[in-house]
């Protein structure tokens, strides 16, 4: 088993790595392959909270949001630096999730749900009426990012948009790495036993809010950081990034891939990315297939495209 | 000064009433089934544009029952096929199931109807103000609200005193036990879910009389009857009522000193609300 | 519908023969259909199909569709035919408008860029296009920033600025209905520049503005902005609502009997809107930026009857025109420079004269040099409830407006192109 996932694991970086080189040739685009790998961050972070804590958050676009709008803000009016923007960005998320995380953490289940959707809706509104800072409707323009200059080495990603794509990468894996240590550790554990059963948990002496609350923290933080690289990946950002539906695309995602395992939710994004980018130049009824899709893996895979496979084969 | 803030708080309590109506058809659907239905707005724009298509034949009045009618049949299939696989499962899937429902939903009466704006008419005598000093009374805010009243007054005493009523409000406390007695729950949950499209219809028609007969009317709507369920605490509909109530009146008063702030205000209020009784104004202790 | 599918059917085979060439033996991926074949020139539209602006969306692209099918009947671009591909940019979510325009041109490399009926996705898409250096024709953003201070070299406007159209009807309105006004607004760019405009002017001549409500966009219920308005007791109340928000603003302000006490008037009207609304809220004293029921214009009667065949029997809009104008001002510029390099496309454009059949209205419509915005004429005129002749009769034009007169000049607009080196 552990062979079998080490395998697994090489061939996902492999993949991610060579991307660029064969995306074009199937037909795709880089810029795709970034939209892929920033999203499918967003759902992973997600997942963190909702299929290793099991907790569901349907207000995440909000900290994705914040990342979106941290980076441009920055850029725009402070410095005009890509990696000083993704650092006030990543905090902007992280200390709303921080203190929202307080008001909600002792709720549970469909409550929590619907309050994040609820709390998730002031930064929506608040992106969408500010013009003078944020530019409401019309989103933050007249800004774009940076090429990264390390002091040793210049990386250009802002004309280059395998640059970029390695850019995204690179940010990506140390996320990932963070992650999966996280979850090795006693404290991600711990996690474990709160998903499987809160009660038992409480019995054994674990303060569960506080976990929650780290948890939610964690997950939150990350969704910023890919909301900073998709600021950067459109050179734009756009009130829709804080919205509801896009927090449901980040669940979806985790969901169709297989939200117990850990590359379930990039598989969702893969997934849904393409399949959205595809139908959706095929014909203007798109929203009713990515809806079916919706019902299908609500009906036939719960468990997700991975969770299906791991069952089959261990029957 | 105080004429224009009771001006607005009144016209706030208008629209609460609206929001109230969609509330309490998500709250009935929730409190009894556990599910929240996404898909409401998109039921609501059914309801309206099943309105606009009967008119010519039913007139105002026929189509305001009968299009509530048929999208409730409509909600009755679509609980009969796809909603009753959601109870019993984690939350998670009901919410991404009626997620998806919306889409359908909404790309579907693009489809049928197109996306253009359709023209919507109200009897003309609504149209008019009924005084020049209380000209913000016009004949269909206050049919609105009187038939309002008149839903929620016939809602709660279907509650409260006929059997089906009896049963839901059972099945709220305690599904099991009623499903013990030899209620079958299955209709039960199918004849409210139904209910509840009604009255999704119903706020369906009336916003048709007030916004433009679009495909996306629904998306926007469903959000504060959100907050209206959240505010009144889960699992009581005169709760409900009350945060549709108040949500309206706030954000009637907020338009008045900062209108930018006239949509967050609600959400505002939620916070404050959670933090002080996170169960809500009328909710029961533990039930979520 | 069956095009469509021919035409992907054809482009697999394209593929598979390109395939077999390279040597490469499968292409099973179901997805490629990226080798479209190398000889069509491409213009890429990518405008909104779903959402709240699907309707401008489809108009536009019902405009695009016929004046590719004119320019292929008359020998294309460069003797080469055209290809439109259509993307659906979404109405609300920009992140997604910005995606489909890279995979235009990155992917399906076209040689034309146009879109977007939405503000922000107009100025995020007109980034891309800089960025990748591909010539672009916004068809329907009104933001004064796309040729103003966001203003690129590649990047050319059809529909008017906001400035345009309430220079445009500024007068009329003053002379004829009083000088006290009342403004609701909708909050965010197009709205507020739209009440700048109206301010300028009214400071300019002695005007009074007795109020201003900035309502959100998307709003449901305009009552309160309403009430305030009536209660200041202007002359005329100005509605800037554009879309679903002027007809749920119109119906609303009918219901409480404001059109009977006072003016209403506002800038930008636009046929779908009044087509949305019941008879009795079509009111007003409006702006349309092309109008249909034209008198003496060359070609005009046959764009009409080419378009109602395309468009389920109803009359072209102002959109179907962007469309139209947009798709054809590509072709001529090409034609006339001999060329597909945006560059040199983009200087011949710079004060580019529209031929008569395809400007399709009096007086010279020409894109100014300096800020690529098309001076086109503005159509001052009232709303009807009922057409006279044809049911989609629904405005009257009273009076014939210059779009030059009406513009800010081009050292105002804040914009300075910037030609690559």
């Amino acid at each position: 088993m552990p062979l079998d996932r080490r395998a697994a694991d090489a061939v996902v970086w492999l993949l991610l790595l060579t991307m660029p080189f064969w995306l074009n040739w199937i037909g795709g685009y880089t810029a795709l392959g970034t939209r892929v790998v920033v999203l499918a961050l967003a759902a992973m972070s997600l997942n963190f909270l909702l299929g290793f804590t099991g907790v569901l958050s349907f207000g995440h676009a909000a900290y994705f949001g914040l990342g979106v709008y941290g980076l441009g803000l920055t850029i725009k009016y402070l410095v005009p630096s890509s990696l000083a923007g993704m650092a006030l960005g990543v905090i902007a998320g992280t200390l709303a999730a921080m203190i929202l995380g307080m008001l909600i953490v002792r709720l549970r289940g469909i409550y929590f749900a619907m309050v994040t959707i609820a709390f998730g809706q002031v930064f929506y509104f608040i992106a969408y009426r500010w013009n003078d800072v944020t530019g409401g409707d019309d989103g933050l323009s007249g800004w774009r990012r940076l090429p990264v200059d390390l002091g040793f080495a210049r990386i250009d990603i802002l004309n280059s948009d395998s640059a970029l794509y390695y850019w995204s990468l690179f940010w990506f894996a140390v996320a990932v790495a963070i992650m999966a240590a996280l979850l090795h550790s006693p404290f991600g554990r711990t996690l474990l036993a709160i998903r499987e059963n809160e009660r038992r948990a409480r019995f054994l002496g674990i303060p569960i809010d506080r976990h929650i609350w780290l948890s939610w923290v964690i997950s939150c933080g990350f969704v910023s950081l890919s909301g900073t690289l998709y600021a950067l990946l459109n050179n734009f950002a756009d009130p829709h990034d804080l919205r509801w539906d896009q927090s449901g695309d980040f669940v979806i995602m985790a969901v169709l891939g297989g939200m117990r395992n850990f590359w379930g939710p990039l598989i969702g994004a893969a997934i849904y990315v393409v399949l959205q980018d595809y139908i959706s130049s095929q014909t203007e009824n798109w929203m009713s297939f990515i809806g079916l899709l919706f019902v299908l893996v609500v009906m036939f895979f719960p468990r997700g495209l991975l969770g299906m496979l791991r069952r089959r084969a261990a029957p | 000064m105080t004429q224009l803030i009771l001006f607005n708080v009144f016209n706030g309590l208008i629209i609460g009433a609206f929001y109230a109506l969609m509330a309490l058809g998500l709250s009935l659907i929730l409190n009894l089934s556990g599910v929240i239905n996404f898909a409401h707005g998109g039921f609501l724009g059914i309801g309206a544009y099943l309105a606009f298509t009967l008119m010519p034949f039913v007139g105002f009045w026929g189509a305001l029952i009968l299009a509530p009618l048929a999208t409730a049949l409509l909600g009755i299939v679509v609980e009969r096929v796809l909603i009753n696989r959601l109870y019993g499962r984690d939350p998670l899937y009901s919410l991404l199931l009626t997620f998806g429902l919306a889409y359908i939903l909404e790309d579907g009466t693009r489809y049928v109807w197109g996306p253009s704006t359709l023209p919507f008419s109200v009897p003309t005598w609504m149209l008019s103000p009924l005084s020049n000093e209380f000209f913000f009374l016009t004949g269909y805010r206050l049919f609105m609200v009187m038939l309002v009243i008149v839903v929620v007054a016939a809602l709660f005493l279907l509650l409260g005193y006929t059997r089906l009523g009896m049963r839901i409000r059972a099945g709220t406390l305690d599904l099991e036990t009623v499903s013990v007695l030899g209620v079958n729950v299955r209709i039960l949950r199918n004849l409210n879910f139904g209910l509840g499209i009604f009255l999704a219809g119903l706020a369906g028609v009336l916003a048709a009389g007030m916004l433009g007969l679009q495909p996306t009317m629904g998306s926007t709507l469903i959000m504060p009857s959100f907050v209206a369920i959240i505010i009144g605490g889960l699992g009581s509909l005169p709760g409900t009522l009350l945060g549709g109530l108040l949500i309206g009146a706030a954000s009637g008063i907020t338009v008045v000193f900062w209108p930018s702030a006239s949509e967050a205000v609600i959400y505002v209020l939620m916070g404050l609300v959670l933090l002080v009784r996170p169960r809500g104004l009328l909710g029961e202790e533990g039930r979520f | 519908m069956t095009n469509k599918i021919l035409r992907d059917m054809l482009d697999r085979r394209t593929v598979i023969k390109a395939a077999a060439a390279a040597g490469v033996a499968q292409v099973a991926a179901p997805f490629v259909i990226s080798a479209r074949a190398a000889d069509t020139v491409k213009m890429g539209l990518d405008d909104p199909l779903t959402g709240t602006y699907a309707e401008l969306g489809r108009n536009e692209q019902i405009g695009c569709e016929l004046a590719i099918d004119e320019i292929n009947a008359k020998g294309g671009i460069l003797a080469r035919k055209v290809e439109l591909l259509v993307e659906d940019s979404t109405s609300a979510d920009t992140g997604t408008a910005v995606q489909k325009a890279r995979k235009l041109i990155e992917r399906d490399k076209v040689d034309f860029l146009l879109g977007n009926v939405n503000s922000a996705m107009a100025l995020a898409t007109g980034e891309v296009s800089n960025e990748l250096k591909t010539f672009h024709i916004v068809t329907g953003g009104h933001t004064d920033a796309v040729t103003g201070t966001d203003c690129h070299w590649n990047v050319f406007r059809v529909c008017n600025t906001t400035r345009m159209e309430t220079n445009s009807v500024a007068q009329t309105l003053f002379t004829k209905y009083g000088k006290k006004w009342y403004f609701i607004t909708p909050d965010y760019a197009f709205g507020h520049t739209l009440q700048q405009g109206f301010e300028v002017f009214l400071k300019a001549h002695g005007g009074i503005e007795t109020g201003a409500s900035l309502a959100p966009l998307g709003a449901t219920d305009y009552s309160s902005y309403l009430i305030k308005a009536q209660s200041t007791n202007p002359d005329v109340i100005i509605f800037l609502t554009a879309g679903q928000d002027a007809v749920s603003s119109l119906k609303q302000a009918v219901q409480f009997g404001l059109d009977k006490r006072f003016h209403i008037a506002g800038a930008q009207q636009e046929l779908e809107v009044l087509e949305g609304l019941p008879p009795d809220a079509r009111i007003g004293t409006w702006v349309f930026e092309w109008y249909w029921n034209q008198p003496n214009i060359k070609g005009l009667p046959e764009f009409i009857a080419a378009i109602r065949k395309r468009n389920g029997g109803k009359v072209p809009t102002a959109r179907h025109w962007f469309g139209y104008t947009a798709a054809w001002t590509c072709a001529l510029v090409a034609n006339e420079t001999k060329s597909l390099d945006a560059v040199k496309m983009a200087k011949a454009l710079e004060g580019f004269t529209l031929p008569p059949e395809i400007a399709l209205m009096p007086n010279k419509t020409y894109y100014r040099a300096g800020d690529h915005q098309l001076m086109p004429t503005l159509y001052v005129g009232h709303a009807v409830a009922q057409g006279a002749k044809d049911p989609e009769d629904l405005f009257v034009v009273d009076q014939l407006v210059k779009g030059d007169e009406a513009a800010l000049p081009v050292a105002e607009t804040g914009c300075h192109v910037k030609w690559p080196a």
